[in-house]
């Protein structure tokens, strides 16, 4: 027998893929949204801690 | 702004520890890992001594390598930077003391339990529940001390090989947590809470979050912090490293499941796992980059400072290896790499080049700076580097084509559509491969060694800086906001909140990826022929988890033509649901167990009797160890009624009262084994100690027999359909 049949028996299975799928976009997004928004300035100063 | 200037000191001796530590236990993992290299090419290495075998000494390689080496290397690291980059010393030093003394003891235990056969059966997780219990403990103080640095700081921004850390030191946390439930049966006996398709799916997310988490993610913090220190230069892009740290650890925690690619785990499960691994080569390629294009413009410094030798190595094999990885885990190319070799050099391009050329690369840069000297002998280190880069090539090139050539031959037909090749004609062809690895194992660590020679000399030429005087401002209790403010900065300056993100980043992930299997428990139609197993089954089972069987051996049989013809119908998710722990394995040193008792598979008591003995007798040119103390050690039988029980509480549906009887039982079925062989008396291998039915030889042939005979329609059930 095939797995995927084991997953009709879940109700709502569909949402897990979808879930996960925007989720990922969501963090991606927001994480990407935050960074382009940051100042050289700020960027500058956390890049060169190390060197300090 | 407070401006008051706080003069405090860094510790460096807890990294001064760290670093003998993970030089020295490097050295011995490493030397464990020649040995069981060896002993695939000649099994006289295994000495005939249970604590000298392969399946016991290769988890001592791997846990020595990972937690040992890497894990020493990781805190010798983060002590170090973690400092640096808060303008703070560690918050208790006897917190750090706390930490790294209970490291080695974890260490040693470890080492201890595992040749002498203590071990849970489950992959770089096989240590027993006290010793799962002391990591958590240690684990614990050093994230405490951890923390309480990072709030203490006196630099505002946490710069992201903190956040790395800090992603680490949770995941990490929630992994072994989750990966470790387990049932105590006695002080160094226990068995997983969770069995069969559930168990595999938990342990490989363990696993590849293992990678994840511990020898990559901690990794990449070193990286972002002792490259630019090393080049003296900041990273390439900071944008590009805050991205990569966010997808990383989002994604990673997902791609599990490609451990289990084509086995009896669900299909979405295995899908969501192929999609994740594959995505993944995004933020991974994202860091290689900004770790190598930190260099652009100092490549002239890379040929003639060793340390950024030794990084730009291992950069390059994190990107190969994370190139590599979502390749494996698309299922046409998994088909042919998984159980086979392949998978063994890909591990090591990694751990060799990656774990191990980083780990090389800050020591040497360390070292001279807490000794305050220089190098001992730059040629040395000279040697070192391309010593150890000719040993990870020999190493990995003849792995890969063992890998290519064991899927060859064993999915080769003829054309009357037989199988062509035995699995003993595959093993035959290996042994030029894996002589040519020993000798890549063994460059490896003459490396180390030198490098060992030559930190040593450095240190006893210069003068060791136990604390390091600093002098930075205060930071203030409240901070002005000046201009606009972006959400990020806020997780950014809170270490407690970047924790809470972190887990939540990595917590939905596992979450979403093991509930659903959870719940199919209910759901699954149990096979109605799948039973428990006999008591001496269970006892037999124990002894096969014991000696490490799973290290060589798999039981999955892939729906692949050329499995089910050589090892029977392939396995099903309802065939395993006693199994406390799986077994299902990761390589296929020898063949595959799953239907070992079944069909055409199935041999003869005395077969399996003589076969424990010396392999030779039966397979000759096996490579496989002796185990001639199974046909002499007692059963011990103390702990059978406590095992029956657990099983029980655990959902195994044994009869009310069967604890009391299992003894009783496990007699039985022995001397039916017993009088099997003494009929064949004269064609077995017996030893000085004679025949016994209480000998453990016999709860294993009990088990072996079993192995995949439960979906056999028995010609009673037959009949009455």
């Amino acid at each position: 027998m095939k797995f995927i049949n084991y997953l009709e028996s879940i109700s709502g299975i569909a949402i897990y893929p979808l879930i996960s799928m925007l989720l990922f976009i969501g963090v991606f997004g927001l994480a990407l949204w935050q960074v382009f928004r940051q100042s050289r300035e700020s960027i500058q100063e956390q890049k060169n801690l190390p060197l300090q | 702004m407070n401006s008051t200037i706080e003069k405090f000191a860094y510790d460096n001796r807890i990294v001064k520890n760290f670093a003998i530590a993970t030089a020295l236990w490097g050295a011995v993992g490493m030397l464990v890992g020649v040995i069981v290299a060896l002993q695939l090419v000649f099994p006289a290495l295994n000495f005939d001594l249970a604590q000298t075998t392969y399946g016991r000494l290769r988890p001592l390689h791997t846990n020595a390598v990972i937690f040992a080496f890497v894990g020493n290397g990781i805190f010798m690291g983060v002590y170090y930077s973690l400092q640096r980059l808060c303008k703070a010393r560690m918050w208790s030093d006897r917190l750090s003391n706390i930490h790294f003394w209970g490291w080695q003891l974890i260490i040693v235990a470890a080492a201890l339990t595992l040749v002498f056969g203590y071990t849970t059966g489950k992959e770089y997780a096989e240590l027993e529940w006290p010793i799962d219990i002391m990591i958590t403990l240690v684990w614990v103080v050093f994230g405490l001390n951890m923390i309480m640095t990072i709030i203490q700081r006196r630099e505002r921004h946490l710069y992201v090989a903190i956040w790395f850390y800090i992603a680490t030191w949770i995941t990490v946390a929630m992994l072994h947590i989750v990966n470790s439930i387990e049932l105590p049966v006695s002080l160094l006996k226990s068995y997983s809470w969770y069995a069969g398709v559930q168990d595999a799916l938990v342990q490989w997310w363990y696993g590849h979050n293992a990678v994840a988490f511990f020898l990559t993610t901690p990794y990449l913090g070193l990286m972002y912090y002792f490259i630019p220190k090393a080049a003296n230069r900041p990273v390439y892009s900071y944008r590009l490293s805050i991205i990569h740290f966010w997808a990383l650890i989002f994604i990673y925690i997902w791609a599990g499941p490609h451990h289990l690619l084509y086995t009896a785990l669900p299909d979405w499960a295995q899908s969501l796992g192929v999609v994740f691994s594959v995505m993944l080569i995004a933020p991974s390629w994202g860091g290689m980059i900004n770790g190598l294009l930190t260099l652009r413009g100092a490549w002239d410094k890379v040929r003639e400072d060793v340390v950024l030798k030794f990084m730009v190595v291992a950069v390059t094999a994190y990107g190969m290896s994370t190139f590599e990885g979502p390749m494996l885990s698309l299922k046409s190319v998994n088909a042919i790499a998984h159980y086979t070799d392949w998978i063994v050099a890909h591990v090591h391009v990694g751990a060799l080049g990656w774990n191990g050329f980083l780990t090389f690369g800050v020591l040497y840069w360390l070292v001279p700076k807490m000794w305050r000297t220089a190098l001992w002998s730059k040629k040395l280190a000279n040697w070192h580097f391309w010593i150890g880069t000719l040993g990870i090539v020999l190493y990995a090139v003849p792995m890969y084509w063992a890998g290519w050539r064991h899927n060859e031959m064993l999915t080769q037909f003829t054309e009357d559509g037989r199988l062509q090749y035995q699995f003993l004609d595959m093993v035959n062809g290996m042994q030029g491969f894996y002589a040519l690895r020993s000798l890549g194992g063994t460059l490896f660590l003459i490396g180390a060694l030198i490098m060992i020679v030559n930190l040593y000399k450095t240190a006893k030429a210069g003068s060791f800086l136990a604390n390091e005087e600093a002098e930075a401002p205060g930071l203030a209790k409240a901070y002005s906001i000046h201009g606009k403010e972006h959400w990020h900065r806020w997780i950014e300056r809170k270490p407690v909140q970047m924790l809470v993100f972190a887990l939540v980043a990595v917590g939905i992930g596992g979450i979403l990826e093991l509930i659903p299997t959870f719940l199919i428990k209910d759901n699954i139609p149990t096979i109605a022929a799948v039973q428990p197993y006999t008591p001496l089954e269970l006892e037999g089972r124990d002894i096969y988890v014991r000696e490490g069987c799973y290290t060589c051996h798999s039981q999955m049989v892939r729906p692949f033509r050329a499995e089910t013809e050589r090892y029977g119908e392939y396995s099903k998710a309802g065939e395993f649901v006693y199994d406390h722990p799986f077994q299902w394995g990761s390589k296929r040193t020898g063949p595959d167990l799953a239907r070992a008792g079944y069909g055409n598979n199935r041999k003869s008591h005395a077969w399996h009797y003589n076969h424990m003995a010396d392999p030779t007798s039966t397979s000759p040119t096996s490579i496989m160890p002796r185990y001639p103390w199974l046909h002499t050690s007692t059963l011990d039988t103390s702990l059978t009624a406590g095992k029956i029980r657990a099983m029980q509480t655990m959902g195994v549906p044994y009869p009310t009262g069967f604890d009391l009887v299992a003894v009783s039982e496990m007699q039985k079925q022995a001397m039916g084994i017993y009088d099997e062989l003494v009929a064949q008396q004269d064609q077995l291998l017996i030893g000085e100690e004679g025949l016994s039915p209480d000998h453990e030889i016999i709860a294993l042939i009990a088990y072996l027999q079993r192995l995949g005979t439960d979906i056999e329609v028995k010609p009673t059930q037959q009949a009455q359909k």
